[in-house]
């Protein structure tokens, strides 16, 4: 990437002639030109018309009135609902992340063993994680009915009772993350995984088996910091995705039982869309924002704690290229 | 890059397998975790499949038959028409198809002014892309659904289309500038020598070398927008706009018709709209894997 540059800039240059510099230039910013029209128009545009909104009262039918900070004081001291759907979604992260990560991680390792049979594998783990979300939901659904579901007909094939899963308060949380898990684990998250463990030199394994390590020791002393990047990397992604789960709950549970799936970013569709209350949604979704930066910038402050860069020369040779 | 990616579908040790008791034994492991985990991904499909061809009273019995008394295949007929798919099918394709194709050609002439000219701000600009990667939709949604009320576009595909013809995504701009940035500019060069202007060279020459790569863009943007939920539920009020997905959500809260269950029909319904996307699944598997891996990784 850099190398790149640096050859680009040393051109104009060398063909000396500062017109033509000129004309490429503007050629440039032309080819460019849908992107600065579109993030002018649907990312910068909405996101300050959105703080804009976040200090007035705006119900779409009279025009929006200034109402300084009272949405966000609504959000933080009148509101129950707001410090609840986010300790909710707070809770639903905590289950999700850690378990989405370690079963796309097993998965990976699975699939990296290199035994026949491994496409086939790969294929069908990867096919949940292209279903249409709804059709998802709808299948779950069907399996985790309480009274005829064959997920419940199993669980009491080998005697155990099955829990009223979505229908109840308790297990409702955790049929989504079921749902959840189902969804994402074997999709891009565990082939980021396996491309990673791909790149882990062999030679590490075969030196720390010479030296005796057991299994897991050579799980937490090679592969573990050899793909630390790839982790990572799907550790933010995964917190932002947690973090905004709206359409499972959405289609499965209407935010219930009794507001027991009612997460964050439902309090803002509700209130935005069922409420008209758009100045408020407006500065739920700045907060919203605030949070997910603070996150990933924590995160990335964190990452040189654990994660391990080895040389770009091995990891990520390709990439540079020219 | 290409090379990781192709090496992905071989086998990661192709040493030859001596045989000892361990190495049966793992291999044994293998195949039970494997097996397990195919249940738990692809289970839940098969029982949808079977459910969906079951008559509405069989399909309620407890415990549950696994084979259907009588293949019901007239399902997917009754499924098909209780609701408009055909409606649904032509709104999905069509949002599909248009979004598909104004981001494959916004975001490669994106990527090509990114790689191939040298303007001011050229760096900052980028890194502009790259920032509104991790803009949630959240932030954004409220604002954009009052510009798509004020234009007049509420209750359209227009907002599901339109906005994809601007820059496409920053991830793809991302990708496709990243592959073009592989490719030797001695051929651009000697194509301007010959005085070609820059689109024909990016149309003759870069296209054609960078077409693997536009194919995966196009494949994820498919999938993406055929399985898009939230803003089609957003914008669209009317069931004759409704996309497939939609469609399913309308389907799953219609009022039960006292005289016709229709969890057997729901169960055909998810199926009708899975189907392009897996059909698509495997037609252009190899293009999945290296994608994800062209996108995924970037220490």
């Amino acid at each position: 990437m850099s190398t790149s540059s640096a050859t680009l800039a040393a051109q104009p240059a060398r063909r000396g002639s500062s017109t033509l510099a000129r004309r490429k230039a503007l050629e440039g910013y032309l080819y460019i030109s849908p992107f600065l029209i579109g993030f002018l128009i649907f990312t910068a545009y909405p996101l300050f018309a959105s703080l804009y909104l976040s200090f007035t009262n705006y119900n779409i039918i009279s025009p929006p009135v200034w109402a300084g900070l009272e949405n966000y004081q609504r959000a933080f001291t009148g509101d129950d609902l707001f410090w609840s759907s986010l300790a909710r979604t707070g809770k639903y992260a905590l289950y999700i992340v850690p378990l989405g990560i370690a079963c796309s991680l097993g998965a990976a390792m699975l699939l990296n063993q290199g035994y026949r049979g491994t496409a086939i594998f790969r294929t069908f783990f990867f096919l949940p994680s292209i279903t249409p979300i709804i059709a998802s939901v709808l299948i779950w659904l069907w399996l985790l009915q309480p009274s005829i579901g064959v997920v419940n007909y199993l669980l009491s094939l080998i005697g155990i009772p099955g829990p009223p899963w979505i229908q109840s308060t308790t297990w409702s949380v955790p049929s989504l993350v079921m749902i959840g898990i189902w969804n994402t684990a074997g999709g891009s998250r565990m082939i980021v995984f396996l491309a990673g463990l791909q790149g882990v030199p062999q030679e590490l394994y075969e030196a720390s088996h010479i030296d005796g390590a057991s299994p897991w020791q050579r799980f937490i002393n090679v592969t573990v910091p050899m793909i630390s990047p790839t982790i990572f990397f799907n550790l933010i992604v995964s917190v932002i995705g947690a973090l905004s789960v709206f359409s499972v709950a959405y289609i499965g549970t209407q935010g219930g039982p009794a507001y027991a799936t009612y997460f964050y970013v439902y309090h803002l569709y509700v209130s935005a869309f069922q409420y008209s209350l758009m100045g408020y949604a407006a500065a739920l979704a700045w907060i919203f924002l605030l949070i997910v930066l603070t996150l990933t910038v924590v995160q990335f402050r964190l990452q040189d704690r654990w994660v391990f860069y080895a040389g770009d020369d091995r990891k990520d040779g390709g990439d540079h290229g020219q | 890059m290409a090379n990781r990616a192709a090496t992905l579908d071989a086998p990661a040790r192709t040493s030859r397998r001596s045989v000892s008791a361990g190495k049966i034994g793992s291999a044994i492991t293998f195949y039970v975790i494997g097996i397990i985990l195919t249940m738990f991904f692809i289970g839940p499909f098969v029982w949808t499949l079977i459910s969906s061809l079951k008559s509405p009273t069989e399909i309620i019995t407890f415990p549950p038959t696994f084979w259907p008394a009588e293949l019901r295949f007239q399902n997917y007929a009754r499924a098909w028409t209780i609701v408009p798919f055909v409606n649904f099918y032509i709104n999905s394709l069509t949002v599909a198809v248009l979004a598909v194709t104004g981001q494959v050609i916004s975001a490669t002439l994106v990527a090509y002014g990114f790689s191939r000219f040298q303007f001011p701000f050229r760096n900052a600009l980028f890194m502009l892309v790259i920032a509104t990667l991790i803009v949630p939709w959240e932030v954004t949604i409220i604002p954009s659904f009052l510009l798509y009320k004020f234009l007049g576009w509420l209750d359209t595909l227009k907002p599901l289309i339109v906005p994809w013809w601007f820059g496409g995504s920053p991830l793809y701009i991302f990708l496709l500038r990243q592959f073009i940035m592989t490719i030797p500019r001695d051929l651009d060069e000697a194509a301007e020598m010959d005085g070609a202007n820059s689109f024909r060279i990016l149309w003759q020459i870069l296209v054609p070398l960078i077409t693997p790569a536009i194919t995966t863009v196009a494949i994820f943007s498919f999938l993406q927008h055929w399985n898009e939920f939230i803003q089609p539920l957003i914008y669209l009020n009317t069931p004759e706009h409704f996309t497939v997905s939609l469609g399913l959500r309308l389907f799953q809260t219609a009022p039960a018709d006292p005289g016709e269950p229709k969890d057997h029909l729901l169960m055909a319904a998810a199926v009708i709209a899975s189907i392009p996307c897996i059909l698509l699944f495997f037609a252009a598997q190899r293009f999945f894997v290296r994608g994800i891996v062209m996108t995924g990784i970037k220490g």
